[in-house]
């Protein structure tokens, strides 16, 4: 039996060390990121891991005014798409949120993370958000 | 597969309750028995919706609990179905498939919250639980915001004007609350204007307070049963034409989250089991948990075409007196959102406007309606298409 290709605790060591790992399908030639067990757009599990480029498109946000506890509001949750093809969601960092408007979307950003300790939550000990920086 | 029909229908006032979930949901059940004309002792299975009552009472293995409360015999077996908001549909289903199939003749489905008991901090904590616990809940994801996400990625696809879509965003609260001023057991039973929307605080830009449905409690009942067996039992028999449910994973694996993908393979499904189209539907009660959704869910479901969900409410097409009323009941917006109950709610609404039921907010000549039901982030979505015979 194959192991899961890509868990999300080495995904963490993994980001840790400056990457941005996913997987790569070797059947369809599909980018995968987050990682899931089978390829999204095949279903294939022959999968190898792979390094994004950290490169990607905002594509929408949305500034946060009432969050969950732990999360100091106002803040930007977007979602970009990397320019190998998949979307993820994180934070647009390094804006003013009172200064956010729709001229965001489909500004270039480069993709970077933050952990988030969960002391009192449910689930791992430690969380990672992805983040968006704008490119000028 | 045997034709399903709806006996009877109950349902609990929403709103905040001092009843707890177990208490809600007996109210419904009775109402339910005594308007099908049939007793808990000849109920065959129950299939029940609830979503975090580990959360709000502690409470876990509700259903067992459930079909003890209204005397259901002990060889009835009880289930508890979760798919976030969606679960109360998704068990209905489940209910109408498993009569369909033979299984049993006689069952009853529904579901019961009581989400206002936990307070807004364990509430947001809870509810933020339908997202991706790994790799979107600590970007501090929360409802609101995936469909101010999806409200701004609409506005930029279609080039429509932020200004103009909120505009329509709110048309699309005021023509909820006011039908739910016409709805007895709503949550919120006052008119609101287009000025109350966008003056309100902001929750998850584009979405203001007024575009967001309440936190309610409340519960609702159905019991359904064999056409075969039960048509001349009771006067209004309602026919369960066709069923669908489509599932899809975390919202950055849909991309392009102006359409829900899962509910345009449900709806398809449902439709084709009843062999109908969306222009043959008369009424429909769709999840506008957030007023962007219902103009996605419009649009979804087949009655305008995509893009054209705004410019529909704009004329009036989805009000009482519309080409497709929508939510006549007040939708989730304004009849309340009891998450694990809302599904059997909104199919208690559409039972009562096919059999003409519905005083002040009927739909003349309603002859076919539509559920519509959505669970978490786009990810689980059921729908049911209902007949009068």
């Amino acid at each position: 039996m194959q192991s899961y290709p890509l868990p999300y605790t080495v995904f963490l060591e993994r980001m840790k060390t400056g990457d941005l790992p996913g997987l790569k399908c070797l059947d369809c030639s599909g980018y995968v990121i987050p990682p899931n067990a089978v390829c999204p757009e095949c279903g294939s599990s022959e999968l190898a891991q792979h390094s994004f480029t950290k490169k990607g498109i905002l594509k929408t946000f949305t500034i946060v005014r009432v969050g969950p506890a732990g999360f100091q509001v106002p803040y930007i949750v977007g979602l970009a798409e990397l320019s190998e093809g998949p979307w993820v969601m994180g934070n647009v960092v390094d804006i003013d949120p009172a200064t956010a408007e729709m001229d965001l979307i489909g500004k270039e950003v480069s993709i970077g993370y933050r952990l988030i300790a969960n002391e009192t939550g449910e689930g791992p000990d430690e969380g990672v958000a992805f983040t968006f920086a704008i490119q000028a | 597969m045997r034709e399903v029909i709806v006996l009877g229908a109950g349902m609990t006032q929403f709103g905040n309750s001092d009843l707890s979930q177990k208490e809600m949901f007996a109210q419904a059940a009775i109402e339910a028995l005594e308007d099908g004309q049939v007793k808990a002792r000849d109920l065959q299975a129950l299939f029940i919706g609830n979503v975090l009552g580990g959360f709000e009472e502690g409470q876990i293995n509700i259903a067992p609990f459930l079909a003890s409360e209204i005397g259901m015999p002990m060889n009835a077996p009880a289930t508890r179905f979760e798919g976030a908001c969606a679960s109360a549909t998704v068990a209905i289903r489940h209910g109408v498939l498993l009569v369909a199939s033979g299984v049993y003749d006689l069952v009853m489905v529904g579901g019961t919250e009581r989400t206002t008991i936990m307070g807004t901090a364990l509430a947001t904590r809870t509810f933020a639980m339908g997202s991706h616990s790994e790799y979107e809940r600590f970007a501090g994801i929360t409802f609101p915001a995936v469909f101010g996400m999806a409200a701004h990625l609409y506005a930029h696809k279609y080039g429509i004007p932020l200004d103009q879509l909120k505009r329509s965003m709110a048309l699309v609260a005021v023509k909820n609350h006011h039908n739910g001023t016409l709805n007895p057991l709503a949550h919120f039973r006052k008119e609101i204007t287009v000025d109350t929307v966008l003056e309100g605080p902001m929750i998850a830009d584009p979405l203001q307070l007024y575009d967001c449905c309440p936190f309610s409690d409340g519960a609702a009942a159905l019991v359904i049963g064999a056409a075969e067996k039960f048509r001349a039992h009771v006067s209004k028999p309602i026919t369960v034409a066709g069923v669908g449910q489509g599932s899809a994973g975390a919202i950055y694996a849909h991309r392009d989250i102006t359409r829900v993908r899962a509910r345009e393979t449900s709806i398809k499904e449902a439709y084709r089991q009843a062999g109908i189209g969306p222009d043959d539907v008369d009424v429909c009660e769709l999840h506008d948990c957030f007023t962007i959704a219902e103009i996605m869910a419009v649009e979804g479901l087949g009655f305008f075409e995509f893009g054209q969900g705004a410019a529909a409410v704009d004329r009036g097409d989805t009000a009482l007196d519309g080409k497709i009323p929508i939510n006549p009941s007040g939708g989730l917006k304004a009849k309340g959102h009891p998450i694990g109950a809302t599904g059997a709610a909104q199919t208690y609404e559409i039972v009562k406007q096919l059999r003409g039921e519905c005083g002040d907010r009927q739909v003349e000549g309603a002859k076919i309606g539509v559920v519509d039901t959505l669970g978490g982030d786009f990810s689980t979505l059921c729908n049911l298409v209902l007949r009068r015979n």
